[in-house]
């Protein structure tokens, strides 16, 4: 069955490629460029039409694969939906491993490039000039794209910069301000479960994704990635930090033990028995579909820093479209890549609700004064765009990411349940992660 | 007959054999062939494979070696998969005799004879097993939901706190059940098939011997349905070594109690889908496999000894 | 030859006794409830129904949550209705929803159970025909080696079985589906059990005298005695490869070629995208109409599996 948690967005940083100009990263990198394709021959490409097989669960594609068929007659684009992220990976995994049935294109989300990045299983877009578009992307996701080499994997497709959705008619009910530093955080949600029982400031059972997009803002830097040299360390000064306010969270059994995604999670979104989330800029279009019911009351808020004068934030989901190694008609499959990630697809997919990881789209005034009426009228895409901005650049993700996070559980989902501190579940997430990671060829240090 | 579980050793009714076997030839081939084709294809191969993924180790980095009986060794020593043996064994030795109990009394009652409606409650308690393992799980787990599901409803209607059904302590409980529930049905109609062919002069002789009900049954109903007790129990402990569907579909709802590696067969799982680790999942399924089979045989040499 | 066991085994049935070939072995009446008539009682009735209501609870709770909208699902009592009865519109809503690919996992269901499960049946009453009157080498070890491969997980299974598939060209077709559907270890005991009892020997010794060969007799001996045993191993194959999810899950990309379970799975799971909708009234209007022919063809064929199950009812 489907892991049901949100996955994050890998890597972040500005890239060589900001300070640097354009092409510089790919130029120097070198080594597997054996082959270049150019525009003239993808246009041949398009030209000469084909049949394209794209594994993608975002909904919003449906769209774009319409209009690029419309707009070059001969190409057919064979959307298939093989799962939803680990489903998905398994299945392309699968597909590699027999060598038979690979997609020409693949979603891939951030923090589970680097698994196919290291194994050298996509084709490197700097072959296709993908270098040249480094510019047109905000360094978080771009830098996801990268993995951890400096070759071009993939082209991100959208982004999820972090902000604190609120129910702000639960808050104007117990008279509760909206937070702006995680200490404040815990004070609302104090005083809003004293006020109702029934309420909790945010539902939270343990969620990979979450936790290290928040030891991400909190400044800890718990996985170095160098090659396949590996460290893993969760015991810097950013993590105590997290750990410190959230173990209190859990203590005082301020946390509502929903499991997110699951119906009876939507549900509390709806009822105000959950007043907070703090996540990704794609999650609008969850809200309006899914707790349709709440519709007017919730709101955007900056995410909450872990201190006073603080103004750091994290990304939290996101993925890219990359071409698998195995898949067929490269220029064409680059062609649609293009297309939707960088072309005008990006306009289609905003408008069904996507979020950009487009800079000229993040800073374009017409998206940030793009009014939500599910938010009461409020232009929650500002304070989106600015959360993209804050982002701190040097995180990254583990080669097999895919792997520890399905073992978050297992190990800091202790901390929810027992009497383990969050601070002892991260050290045992990082000793099975180590012990993994040796076991699969890598050299890992604590 | 000494075949383990040919029918004269589990069947409902030893059947005698005599010159119903006409000759001992290859003609029997010609119309067991197409099933053992099939077999071989889908069961026999596949394991013949893992046999040979098992003495490899394939990483990440590093690629494909052979590393013999390695990864045997290294599954003996492993905490998790004991764990999770454990935890099974514990499944077993709870759910299977309620579940068999239950079906055995449910049986018993109908072929009594002294149900109203016995038709109906036939039909009605096997239903559940037409329900996909898949939706089962996905109805009870919407039910177990203590805010929103039944258990809240009863919760909020009675003003009363029951656990959290999902809860690490009570979440093998709830597996259980939906277990219990989805093949109580079957198993009873299993039973109450093979009651239904004890031969009727057996109880008359025991009524005019002055037995009751009780007498009847332990002396005469049970030693006669004894294969289909064997081959159930049989059914049944494979059926719970190799439980799969109920925990990983439960475990988005019960994510710190329902752990990668929940059960034997659930890591296998997730060491082959999450952690790409094909050779030392395929071991572990290998032992696993092995470990069922011998207790299969236990239950099986003790059902006839007891019979016996 | 009629069809025999069909009428002979039902609870108010004849004794069968009027057949000839098997009123030889009839050594005792064949039992009757009518026979002895025991007295009715309603305490028995009242504790049978405490497993009734086990067993139907969950079911009556799909029943009324399938007339309930997304949010009437939170807000109403689980077994009784919503003010919004919404179950025709779920139904219309499921049936069209995402182009109406509900009813192609309807029909891919239908395709895999009438391949999967129609093969199967016959493969497991080719196979328990031949284990049950015929001696032949090797006869011993068939079942002990069945049971043993049905011992090892099948989830660990599931990659070695995808790669060699793949090799095959069978992956992502409805073939990777039906294959595996074609083999029932339970099938084929039911079978070897049911022809034991129910085929006599000399029934077969007469017509190989009459000069029939050994498939002739299959067909016109053998085939019209098994009848309801093929009824009852055709129904349980048909609930397992109804209920087929997992290895569907792992072979089959495509969702146009997706089951029934699978897809329901699918429109669960896609409330935990990024933009995905929430369509949990779907999901269970969706099951409720999964399970509903498969209880429908349980209370139609009642009769036949019912006798079939009965195995070898036939005689003593």
């Amino acid at each position: 069955m489907p892991k049901h948690s949100r996955r994050l967005l890998r890597g972040i940083g500005l890239v060589c490629a900001l300070a640097l100009g354009v092409t510089a990263c790919g130029d120097e990198s070198g080594g597997s460029g054996q082959k270049s394709v150019s525009q003239d021959d993808i246009r041949a490409a398009l030209e000469k039409g084909g049949t394209l097989t794209v594994w993608a669960w975002e909904p919003t594609l449906k769209q774009v694969a319409a209009d690029f068929e419309k707009k070059h007659p001969g190409v057919e684009v064979e959307l298939v939906n093989a799962g939803t992220n680990n489903d998905q990976y398994t299945a392309l995994q699968n597909a590699i491993s027999a060598k038979k049935g690979v997609p020409d294109v693949a979603q891939i989300e951030y923090y589970a490039m680097g698994q196919y990045a290291l194994t050298k299983q996509l084709t490197d877009l700097e072959d296709f000039g993908a270098g040249k578009l480094s510019a047109k992307f905000s360094p978080g996701p771009w830098q996801g794209v990268q993995a951890g080499t400096n070759r071009v994997h993939a082209l991100p497709m959208d982004s999820g910069p972090m902000a604190l959705f609120y129910n702000k008619k639960v808050f104007d009910k117990y008279g509760i301000e909206t937070p702006t530093t995680w200490a404040e955080y815990l004070d609302a949600a104090r005083d809003l479960h004293k006020a109702d029982p029934k309420a909790y400031i945010t539902a939270d059972t343990g969620d990979a994704g979450v936790t290290t997009s928040l030891l991400w803002q909190a400044g800890s830097r718990p996985y170095t990635v160098n090659g396949t040299k590996v460290g893993i360390d969760f015991s810097d000064e950013g993590a105590k930090t997290y750990t410190d306010t959230w173990q209190k969270l859990i203590d005082e059994k301020l946390l509502a033990p929903v499991n997110p995604w699951t119906d009876d999670w939507y549900k509390a979104l709806g009822d105000g028995t959950i007043a907070t989330l703090a996540t990704g800029a794609w999650m609008p279009a969850n809200l309006v579909s899914g707790v349709k019911e709440a519709a007017g009351d919730w709101r955007v808020a900056p995410l909450p820093q872990w201190s006073a004068d603080g103004r750091s934030s994290a990304e939290n989901g996101g993925s890219a479209l990359a071409l698998p190694e195995l898949g067929k008609n490269e220029a064409l499959a680059y062609a649609f890549v293009e297309y939707a990630s960088a072309g005008d697809g990006v306009a289609t997919r905003l408008e069904n609700g996507a979020f950009p990881a487009t800079t000229a789209d993040l800073q374009s005034t017409a998206f940030q004064d793009t009014a939500f009426d599910y938010f009461g009228g409020q232009k929650a895409n500002k304070i989106f765009a600015e959360s993209a901005a804050n982002v701190a650049d040097d995180w990254s993700y583990l080669p097999y990411q895919v792997y520890a996070n399905s073992i978050f559980n297992d190990t800091v989902g202790k901390a929810y349940v027992s009497g383990t501190t969050l601070a002892e579940g991260l050290k045992s997430w990082q000793q099975a992660s180590v012990d993994y990671g040796n076991k699969q060829g890598f050299t890992v240090a604590k | 007959m000494t075949t383990p579980l040919s029918p004269g050793a589990a069947a409902p009714r030893p059947a005698p054999p005599r010159a119903a076997r006409s000759r001992r030839s290859w003609t029997g081939w010609g119309f067991l062939g197409p099933f053992v084709a099939v077999f071989a294809l889908v069961f026999l191969a596949p394991i013949g494979y893992s046999l040979y993924l098992s003495l490899f180790r394939d990483r990440l980095i590093g690629g494909n070696t052979f590393v013999g009986l390695d990864n045997y060794r290294q599954a003996l020593g492993d905490e998790r998969f004991w764990a999770a043996l454990g935890r099974i064994s514990l499944f077993l030795a709870v759910q299977v005799p309620v579940m068999l109990g239950i079906a055995l009394l449910v049986a018993l009652a109908l072929d009594s004879g002294r149900l109203y409606g016995r038709d109906f409650f036939r039909v009605s308690i096997f239903l559940p097993y037409a329900v996909p393992a898949v939706v089962a799980t996905l109805m009870w787990g919407f039910m177990y939901g203590t805010r929103f599901g039944l258990v809240g409803d009863v919760n909020d209607a009675l003003g009363v706190s029951l656990p959290d059904p999902l809860s690490p302590g009570l979440v093998l409980a709830s597996i259980g059940n939906i277990v219990t529930w989805e093949f109580v049905g079957y198993n009873m109609l299993i039973f109450y098939a093979a009651l239904r062919v004890v031969p009727h002069s057996l109880y008359e002789a025991a009524q005019i011997d002055g037995a009751g009900q009780l007498r009847v049954i332990t002396a005469i109903k049970l030693p006669a349905i004894r294969g289909a007790l064997v081959i159930a129990t049989i059914f049944s402990v494979i059926g719970s070594f190799q439980l799969f569907n109920e925990p990983s579909i439960l475990q988005p709802l019960a994510p710190n109690a329902v752990t990668t590696d929940y059960t034997p067969n659930f890591y296998t799982y997730s060491l082959s889908f999450n952690g790409q680790q094909h050779n030392y999942s395929a071991t572990v399924a290998i032992v696993m496999g092995l470990i069922t089979m011998a207790i299969a045989y236990v239950v099986q040499l003790r059902g006839m000894r007891k019979g016996g | 030859m009629a069809p025999p066991a069909v009428t002979a085994s039902g609870p108010s049935a004849a004794v069968p006794s009027g057949r000839p070939r098997s009123a030889p072995r009839l050594r005792a009446p064949r039992r009757r409830h009518s026979a002895d008539r025991p007295r009715r009682s309603v305490l028995l009735t009242l504790l049978t129904s405490l497993v009734l209501l086990y067993s139907l609870v969950p079911l009556v709770w799909l029943a009324f949550s399938a007339t309930k909208t997304q949010e009437g699902l939170s807000r109403s009592f689980g077994l009784w209705f919503d003010g919004d009865f919404a179950l025709w519109d779920n139904i219309g809503r499921t049936f069209t929803y995402d182009d109406g690919v509900f009813t192609r996992w309807l029909l891919n269901t239908v395709l895999y159970v009438g391949l999967g499960a129609g093969g199967a049946t016959f493969l497991a009453v080719l196979g328990g025909y031949a284990l049950a009157k015929f001696d032949f080498p090797g006869r011993r070890a068939v079942f002990a080696v069945v049971i043993g491969a049905v011992a090892v997980p099948g989830t660990a299974l599931a990659v070695p079985t995808f790669l060699m598939f793949s090799r095959m060209g069978l992956t992502n077709t409805p073939w990777a589906v039906i294959v595996p559907s074609l083999v029932s270890p339970f099938g084929l005991y039911l079978m070897w059990v049911f022809a034991t009892e129910a085929v006599p020997a000399e029934l077969m010794e007469a017509a190989r005298i009459d000069g029939a060969g050994e498939v002739r007799t299959f067909f016109t001996v053998a085939l019209p005695l098994l009848a309801p045993g093929i009824v009852t191993v055709l129904l349980f194959t048909m609930v397992a490869t109804w209920n087929n999810y997992f290895l569907p899950l792992v072979m089959l990309k495509d969702p146009d070629w997706y089951p029934l379970t699978l897809g329901l799975g699918s429109w669960n799971a896609q409330a935990a995208t990024a933009g995905g909708e929430a369509v949990f009234n779907l999901v269970v209007t969706g099951s409720l109409l999964t399970i509903v022919p498969l209880i429908a063809a349980f209370l139609l064929l009642q009769k036949y599996w019912r006798s079939g199950l009965a195995a070898g009812s036939v005689k003593e």
